[in-house]
């Protein structure tokens, strides 16, 4: 297993700790220097809640408050339920929705002190369809660094990201593959995915 | 021996249906992928994850950063000859100077001066990537055991890029075993360090190998695309979210 998931791998994952972004701003159209400033506000509020030395499980509530502010966590946990969002009832959709943050703020935020003594730095900017992709570039210690895109769209009606992507890993993507993973072992019943996903992270 | 076994191993690259769209998944093996997933699994329980966990224990991390460094060192003739034939002049270059750099001011590559000194990043180019510059297409998703997941172009990438490195021939025994052992140790200082990160793939997940295949096959194609996501679909135009409403803020 190791040579394959080699370091680069790995710290791919890593990186998909660092989950959350965007400034809500005024409604005109999208620009590069918005899009780059909810990103900044993103890396900042990361880089504090890494420096502040709390508690694990204060670090994952201050991360769910990062990832719900800045992030579509309504786009991500309904794209990561796919087709199957077309069945979900909407009471269904909000319990899958609220569930999915806290998970991903446990999944990811319990693995934050391994960013302690490492850094997040934007970069730069750039348009790409629909929405501007904010690069980063993540230090940390005792590995090379890697690239992290953050996605940024105001096609919600705000500047939020709906994905991170580390070395070409879609935080979306993945999380998706999973979530389709606990579907099916629930037999498709959503209801039996929301269960599950409360216990999961 | 080796045009034989690059033809055997193109020939046999499984060709995907038609009009697959570009992130999907090509993986006809998946029963005999599943069940080399779970002889990794174990063999990772009993074996590597120990032995990976109690050698980043024990040894120091400045050591364990010195033997990756060495190991990455040894790799770059292997980045050299493949970006050569990729025709990528400039990367070669460029790792020609870091290894130049390294394996001299940097004591034999345990020291990576090249990176203190700004020098560009190295390139990393493997027969795999080379093979997908020639053209050759990415075949099917395989998982080796021992080394996990691959593609059938992959696959073939790993054995010439092990019979063709420049090293072995130039290096006499016992030397040439100096990075075999050191790739090996840097492997299992990674699966040490990384545990909770690998854990958590490995262990946690609903579907380890839907995850472990999911993850290498965008990490890869996005390093053989050279860093470009074109891939990506507009969630927000994805028919399977309409219709998407609004929500208010909480």
């Amino acid at each position: 297993m190791m040579n394959n998931l080699n370091r680069r791998h790995v710290v791919s994952l890593l990186a998909a700790s660092a989950a959350a972004t965007t400034l809500p701003a005024p409604a005109f159209a999208l620009t590069e220097a918005r899009a780059k400033a909810l990103v900044d506000q993103v890396v900042a509020d990361i880089n504090r809640v890494i420096a502040s030395g709390k508690s694990v499980n204060s670090m994952i509530r201050d991360f769910e408050r990062i990832f719900s502010r800045y992030a579509d966590v309504n786009i991500i946990a309904r794209s990561t339920l796919g087709q199957d969002s077309r069945r979900a009832t909407s009471s269904q959709m909000r319990a899958f929705t609220k569930t999915f943050q806290s998970y991903i703020a446990r999944k990811y935020g319990k693995r934050f002190r391994e960013f302690i003594g490492g850094r997040i730095e934007v970069q730069g900017v750039r348009k790409v369809k629909s929405w501007h992709e904010v690069q980063s570039r993540v230090t940390l210690k005792g590995s090379s660094p890697f690239k992290v895109l953050f996605l940024v769209s105001d096609r919600s009606g705000r500047d939020l990201f709906f994905d991170m992507v580390i070395e070409g890993v879609s935080l979306r993507l993945t999380e998706r593959t999973e979530i389709g993973a606990i579907l099916d072992r629930n037999g498709g019943n959503i209801d039996g995915l929301i269960a599950d996903l409360k216990k999961a992270g | 021996m080796l045009p034989v076994l690059l033809i055997m191993g193109l020939a046999a690259c499984a060709k995907p249906p038609a009009g697959l769209p570009s992130d999907a998944v090509f993986d006809p093996y998946e029963e005999q992928n599943r069940n080399v997933h779970e002889f990794n699994r174990s063999l990772d329980r009993s074996i590597v994850r120990p032995a990976g966990v109690g050698y980043s224990e024990f040894v120091p991390d400045d050591i364990e950063d010195a033997i990756g460094r060495f190991a990455f060192n040894l790799s770059l003739p292997r980045s050299i000859v493949n970006s050569i034939l990729q025709g990528n002049m400039l990367a070669a270059t460029e790792d020609s100077y870091r290894f130049l750099v390294n394996s001299t001011i940097g004591l034999g590559g345990v020291f990576d001066v090249a990176t203190d000194l700004n020098m560009p990043e190295a390139n990393d180019a493997d027969f795999g990537q080379t093979l997908h510059v020639w053209g050759v297409r990415e075949g099917a998703y395989v998982e080796l055991p021992l080394l996990g997941p691959s593609t059938e172009r992959d696959t073939v990438g790993l054995v010439v890029d092990i019979f063709t490195n420049p090293l072995t021939y130039i290096l006499d025994s016992p030397e040439n075993y100096y990075g075999t052992i050191a790739s090996v140790s840097s492997g299992l200082s990674n699966r040490g360090r990384f545990a909770d990160t690998i854990d958590s793939v490995l262990y946690e997940s609903a579907d380890s190998y839907a995850q472990a295949r999911s993850i290498y096959l965008q990490n890869r194609r996005f390093k053989l695309g050279n860093g470009s996501d074109g891939a990506f679909a507009d969630p927000y135009d994805d028919p399977a979210l309409a219709p998407f409403e609004v929500s208010d803020d909480e």
